[in-house]
């Protein structure tokens, strides 16, 4: 199991080279660069550009120089933890990402819970009670989940948390608080806050939750074992948890190695119209303007978080089914 | 005209009540058109220390019947009428009137009532310890803490003949063989000490020597415990075997229930008299065979296999750098005359359809030749031949399959499915192509007009015939059967072999017929090969192999056999071998 571990961990070293290059080649793809894009932007709002400063500037970040370059400058730093600065923000990239890593993380695991909390229950209700009235309306409702985008939704449940409940809607904090230290009512507001987004952004992967609980419970019920534990007397609900749900449950496992990069860039459009401070609505303006170091500082960390994912689903599913260990 | 229940002659006065008394089972499955009675008016008894077989074909309601005992009757099937009454240490209880999730009823599952299933492979979970799996059930019924459970779950294994027992208790279900699981099963199934064991089919998945060991065991376990069996199986053999009474099931309804040997030599029913000479018929060689046994060995020689040799390389797994090579044909030398049957029997990993298989080049084997006699007397190497040269020899060797389900394509008509190889060799087409299906059907018993449906709206042994429809459709020489007649029920068996027989003479075949039946191959074959570890451990005419075999695997091998006789039961005194 270590050696495996060790041999995986190995191979991951080349695997994130080459993809650092593909991400900064895929950065450079559009035409111009940042510098070329605030000059456009000066230009518009008829601000003088200065051509010595911006000359300054490309000096400065080694533009003018060829890729490869480039690119060694950049891998240069980023190995010696260094992701270089944000143009946009005028500060280094690091702690930009760091300072929304914990909200981002908040928001996306609680939303998580949210999705499992809803589908998994529905989904085995639905396969235990397959065809049934109740079976037909969760599924229906789960399409309807399944088509209705998020940023619909989103624009939905704000309508009706500002019309009925009269709540302030948008963001995590209230106004009072934005920028505050942290305190219990820091706290307690944002919990207030975070109900939206964790509804909005749940609820668009129970749709597909559920079928697939409901799919994988239908194979294991009708085996064999189900009838062993059954003929022993077990109580229903005791038996269906420990045996055909158990069972269904190893493939959601090897899910987990998307659920990681989905923390960082799930959900930016719901972000966005939520007004909310996490990851995703930054990477976003990135990748908008160019901001070359700060979106590939992004992306990297996007790869390394779908690389380390798969390594530790494939080290839980080994760990939950003796039947991949032994094999 | 229904046929009454015919009753044997009464079974000595029984001085014990019965533990369980099944009166007028009737269990019936509401469809979209009415009601399906899969069990109409069942009655019988269980007597302490006795085994009643259920014997039936498949369809016949006898696991519905066995499920309904313990209530656990799949959705949406239910008890439409009659009783149960079981007799346990609380008094009497009708088992039919309980409620099928309440606790009463589960107290008596598992606790008084223990069965055991026919798929060691799937009945025990595979996330599991065994260990787990057992303390599970003991805890579930008695008030045992977690150690003194773990010590009766050792116990237990041990009891079952499980080696060391202590190291299985860690174990998962698949570190376990067949065999051993069916152990384990067992010992799951007695961890209560059950008044009754309800055992369906449980060494029907099993190779006959391992058969031949549990049913020992069981019956060892039966005169220990004192239990009640009820004991499922389309097995003649095994009935003959291990049964003290027996129930005949047809169509749903209990047709004779009678002492095992007035059920095997003066039964009473139409049916189980069509049962037991359906079995009884392929314990003698079949006629055919003395006819053409003058000239078999003048016939020229159309298949000649020597030195045939197939590695598997081990399997490269995520946690494991590789394992041992397995060697499953090893050197393998056979002959086979122009229209006789070759036996090729074994237990399963002997390597014995990998041998079919590399024969017909579907897998590639690693040496030796597979000499081919051709229509003009020359010799081809199939193991020589390119694509094309294959396709040729392909027309002349074809290929009949176990699984009558899963070896036609669903969504062909019988008609595209025979007439597909004479329509990719180009022989055929159009009319003449229909009219020569039509032929084909009729060759093998089906009327011609079965060319449009889907393969779906045939039973088991209707399919079988119309994959040697398939098979005979290129007029080839040689067919290799792997297990063709394996998945059928006994009576059809037994039409399929004719069928063959008869094709056989009709069309001057060759067969290679791969069976871990020793009784169908002693009724169908010529000659037989027996296989033991990628080998050919003896090679003989079928009577001199079956009357005096000389290996000491044949020998184990076929006294495990059991006979369609209840007088001659002899699975206790059977020869071992271990070649180690």
């Amino acid at each position: 199991m270590l050696h495996f571990i060790g041999r995986r961990l190995l191979a991951m070293v080349p695997f994130l080279l080459l993809t650092s290059v593909t991400v900064f080649t895929l950065i450079q793809l559009p035409p111009g660069d940042y510098l070329s894009n605030y000059a456009a932007q000066l230009a518009e709002s008829s601000e003088t550009v200065d051509q010595a400063t911006l000359e300054n500037l490309r000096q400065r970040y080694g533009l003018g120089q060829p890729l490869p370059v480039q690119y060694l400058k950049w891998m240069g730093g980023v190995l010696q933890g260094d992701f270089g600065q944000s143009f946009e923000w005028q500060q280094p990239v690091w702690p930009l990402i760091r300072e929304r890593l914990g909200l981002t993380l908040l928001v996306t695991l609680s939303a998580l819970l949210f999705t499992w909390a809803v589908a998994l229950p529905i989904g085995i209700y639905s396969a235990v009670r397959k065809y049934s009235l109740a079976d037909y309306l969760f599924t229906f409702l789960g399409f309807v989940g399944l088509a209705v985008p998020g940023f619909l939704l989103g624009l939905l449940v704000m309508y009706v948390a500002v019309t009925w409940f009269g709540q302030s809607v948008g963001g995590l904090f209230s106004e009072q608080y934005e920028g505050a230290p942290w305190s219990l009512d820091k706290v307690l507001d944002l919990l207030a806050h975070l109900w939206i987004p964790m509804i909005v952004i749940g609820l668009s992967g129970t749709a597909s939750l559920i079928r697939i609980m409901r799919a994988n419970l239908l194979d294991e019920l009708n085996k064999p074992y189900v009838e062993t534990a059954r003929a022993k007397g077990l109580p229903e609900w005791k038996l269906l948890l420990r045996y055909p749900v158990r069972a269904a449950l190893n493939p959601f496992v090897s899910t987990l190695g998307w659920i990681l990069p989905h923390l960082v860039s799930g959900s930016v459009i719901v972000a966005v119209v939520l007004n909310l401070p996490i990851a995703g609505p930054l990477l976003l303006q990135s990748l908008l303007t160019q901001d070359m170091y700060l979106a590939g500082a992004f992306l990297l960390l996007l790869c390394c978080l779908t690389v380390l994912g798969t390594l530790l689903s494939d080290i839980l599913l080994a760990l939950l089914d003796p039947r991949i260990r032994f094999e | 005209m229904p046929e009454g229940l015919v009753q044997a002659p009464a079974m000595p006065a029984a001085l014990r009540q019965p533990v369980l008394e099944v009166r007028n089972l009737t269990i019936g499955f509401p469809l979209r058109q009415g009601t399906l009675r899969a069990v109409d008016g069942v009655d019988f008894d269980l007597h302490a220390g006795k085994t009643l077989c259920l014997v039936g074909e498949s369809g016949s309601g006898k696991s519905a019947t066995a499920r309904a005992i313990l209530r656990i009757v799949p959705r949406p099937g239910q008890i439409e009428a009659g009783s149960i009454l079981y007799r346990g240490a609380g008094g009497e209880t009708d088992i039919a009137k309980l409620d099928p999730g309440g606790r009463q009823v589960r107290a008596i599952r598992g606790g008084e009532i223990a069965m055991i299933f026919q798929e060691p492979m799937t009945s025990l979970s595979p996330l599991h310890t065994i260990g787990f799996q057992l303390v599970e059930a003991i805890r579930l019924h008695t008030r045992l803490d977690r150690r003194a459970a773990r010590a009766r779950a050792i116990e237990l294994l041990r009891r079952v003949e499980v080696p060391r027992a202590e190291n299985a208790f860690e174990r998962y279900p698949f570190e376990y063989s067949g065999g051993m699981r069916q152990r384990a099963m067992i010992a799951m199934a007695l961890a209560c000490n059950p008044k009754i064991l309800i055992a369906d089919e449980p060494t029907t998945a099993l190779d006959v020597t391992t058969q031949a060991e549990i049913l020992d065991l069981m019956r060892e376990l039966q005169r220990d415990l004192g239990m009640a069996v009820l004991f499922i199986t389309h097995d003649m053999g095994v009935v003959a075997e291990i049964a003290d009474e027996v129930a005949v099931m047809h169509r749903g309804r209990l047709v004779e229930r009678g002492p095992v040997e007035d059920i095997f030599l003066a039964p009473q029913a139409a049916y189980s008299r069509m049962l037991i000479q359906s079995v009884l018929r392929l314990e003698e060689p079949a006629p055919q065979r003395a006819q053409r046994a003058e000239r078999l060995p003048n016939a020229p020689i159309l298949l000649k296999v020597d030195g045939l040799t197939k590695v598997f390389a081990p399997r490269k797994g995520l946690f494991r750098r590789g394992g041992e090579a397995v060697q499953a044909v090893a050197g393998v030398q056979l002959e086979l005359r122009e229209g006789e049957t070759l036996g090729i029997v074994g237990e399963s990993g002997s390597g014995k359809t990998t041998l079919g298989r590399c024969i017909m080049r579907i897998l590639e084997p690693e040496g030796g030749s597979i000499l081919l006699r051709q229509r003009d007397g020359s010799v081809t190497d199939v193991r020589g031949l390119d694509r094309a040269g294959l396709r040729q020899a392909h027309r002349e060797m074809r290929m009949i399959f176990q699984d009558p389900y899963g070896s036609l394509n669903p969504r062909m008509t019988v008609g595209e499915v025979i007439g597909e190889p004479l329509l990719v060799n180009g022989l055929l087409s159009g009319e003449a192509l229909r009219r020569r299906v039509g032929e084909l059907l009729e060759m093998v018993g089906l009327p011609a007009a079965a060319a449009e449906r889907y393969p779906h709206a045939f039973s088991g042994g209707q399919r079988q015939r119309i994959s040697i429809a398939r098979a005979v459709a290129l007029s080839p020489r040689l067919i290799v059967a792997d297990e063709a007649t394996s998945a059928l029920d006994v009576s059809i068996r037994a039409q399929v072999l004719d069928l063959l027989l008869d094709m056989q003479e009709r069309l001057g075949l060759s067969f290679l017929f791969i069976s871990h039946d020793i009784g169908v191959v002693r009724y169908f074959c010529d000659r037989m090969a027996v296989m033991y570890r990628g080998r050919i451990v003896e090679t003989g005419s079928t009577e001199q192999v079956c009357s005096a075999p000389e290996h000491g695997y044949t020998r184990a091998l076929l006294s495990a056999v059991p006979s369609a006789d209840p007088r001659r039961r002899g699975l206790g005194r059977r020869s071992r071998y271990r070649d180690e």
